[in-house]
């Protein structure tokens, strides 16, 4: 306890003196629960003023296009089928409103922990059509190949998925090369690069130049992340990092990769405010079209659009920070959010509205506790 | 979305047919999780578990080190179990 202690601090000392050294700069965390947990642990405290970090898209439910949602409202309006999902999706309100007041009005929407729960509804209800609604990066997409292969065995007719997963270095691609954000460095997704490994990352220094880390979501981890990435800012080395090995290799996890491979394709897609990134989403590949819900159901997504007001469009792009948005905890709460940056805890409006406020007034909780 | 939490696998069922499941416990939660990604898991590994599945083995250490930081309601709304406190 008293060694981690010391580690840290001098994780801490090292990362001022090379920001002191170096002059200030902007890196990306690109994952939501990076964001939380640089708030929660009290490590955003600590850092140097100098090192200005920035939320990146990855917060499932927040990079979500609005036409997606929309779908999925009509698909639980028709009365015919229940819609599966994970629990923030329900609550993101869409142009008539939510799944959640749907589901209050009594449309069938089941909210799961796992696709596997989805596939045995349907396996226990086999008159009616379970439509589970797929979102998430490549840390949950597996599980919805996996059950794909599952229901394809079981010779289910009655379980399909509409796919929202999403690919995340096509994102951190579309943000480098629009270049409008002045990102230096990226923290990468621990649990992403658990599945993908450190190879899927290797474009951002090898194409782009920048350098970026691997890490995971204790203090120790994300503090060795920053120190090694401010390291690689200041010295201009673009390089890919890895300081979470105990559980990421520079493979990843290849029976999970084959699932997704045999399940998914890459598709482009469309992400919140970012448009249509190219190959940024995975689609089912021909062979599984009778689960893919698009098909059986020939849908098609409208446009995305945020809320009236609601910034969440920029703050995924690091445009806006959550205070820049003038309904931030006024209108807009974690118990009455009007866009999906509030709803889900990992968005970054829902982290700044519970740690961020005023975090740099508060005693850290929990570093301070070590 | 992206959390994972870590579990000690109790025991084994099921495959080759069908998929291989175990009952994991989380600091005394015991829940099912799929072993379809990990099939080189077994009873006594440390397991990272996310959505109802495992990700990856992990050593010991590192699934104290996790728990030791976790956010305890987030890590039980991803378990499906309700947690102690939060928001």
């Amino acid at each position: 306890m008293n060694s981690m202690r010391k580690e840290v601090a001098h994780l801490v000392r090292s990362l001022h003196r090379v920001v002191a050294r170096s002059g200030p700069m902007s890196v990306m965390e690109v994952c939501g629960t990076h964001t939380v947990a640089l708030f929660r642990s009290g490590v955003k405290a600590f850092l140097p003023e100098g090192l200005r970090l920035i939320s990146g898209p990855g917060c499932p439910v927040c990079v979500t296009a609005q036409g997606y949602i929309d779908a999925a409202i009509a698909l639980a309006r028709r009365g015919d089928l229940t819609v599966a999902t994970y629990g923030d999706m329900v609550r993101v309100p869409g142009r008539e409103g939510s799944l959640e007041q749907l589901r209050a009005e009594g449309a069938s929407v089941l909210v799961v922990y796992s696709v596997r729960d989805a596939l045995r509804h349907a396996a226990a209800n086999p008159d009616r059509e379970v439509v589970f609604l797929a979102v998430g990066f490549e840390t949950t997409a597996p599980a919805t190949a996996a059950a794909v292969l599952e229901a394809e065995s079981l010779g289910l007719s009655n379980f399909s998925v509409l796919s929202g997963h999403k690919r995340v270095m096509p994102a951190v691609e579309a943000l480098l090369s629009a270049g409008d954000v002045p990102l230096e460095g990226f923290l990468l997704p621990g649990h992403v690069a658990v599945i993908t490994g450190v190879e899927e990352f290797l474009p951002v220094a090898e194409r782009f130049g920048k350098p970026a880390v691997v890490a995971g979501f204790e203090p120790e981890q994300m503090l060795r992340g920053l120190l090694r990435l401010a390291e690689g800012v200041a010295a201009h080395r673009p390089s890919v990092v890895n300081v979470y090995g105990v559980a990421v290799s520079r493979g990843g996890n290849t029976v999970a990769r084959a699932h997704m491979e045999r399940v998914f394709e890459p598709v482009d897609v469309e992400w919140r405010a970012l448009g249509v990134i190219p190959q940024g989403g995975l689609g089912l590949r021909e062979r599984w079209a009778r689960f893919d819900a698009a098909r059986r159901h020939r849908l098609a997504f409208g446009e995305d659009y945020d809320p009236p007001g609601c910034r969440c469009g920029e703050v995924i792009q690091g445009k806006a920070e959550p205070a820049d948005c003038p309904h931030f905890a006024r209108g807009c709460t974690p118990r009455r959010p009007i866009g999906p940056c509030m709803v889900s805890s990992e968005g970054t409006c829902a982290a700044w509205y519970k740690y961020g406020r005023d975090f740099r007034r508060l005693p850290p909780p929990a570093l301070a506790a070590t | 979305m992206c959390l994972g939490v870590p579990g000690l696998i109790q025991s084994v069922r099921g495959g080759p047919e069908g998929p291989r499941l175990a009952t994991v416990d989380f600091q005394g939660s015991r829940v099912e999780v799929s072993l379809s990604l990990v099939p080189a898991a077994g009873v006594g590994d440390w397991v990272l578990v996310h959505a109802g599945f495992a990700l990856t083995v992990l050593d010991p250490e590192e699934a104290a080190e996790t728990w030791r930081w976790l956010d305890r309601a987030e890590a039980g709304r991803e378990l499906g179990r309700a947690g102690g406190g939060g928001s």
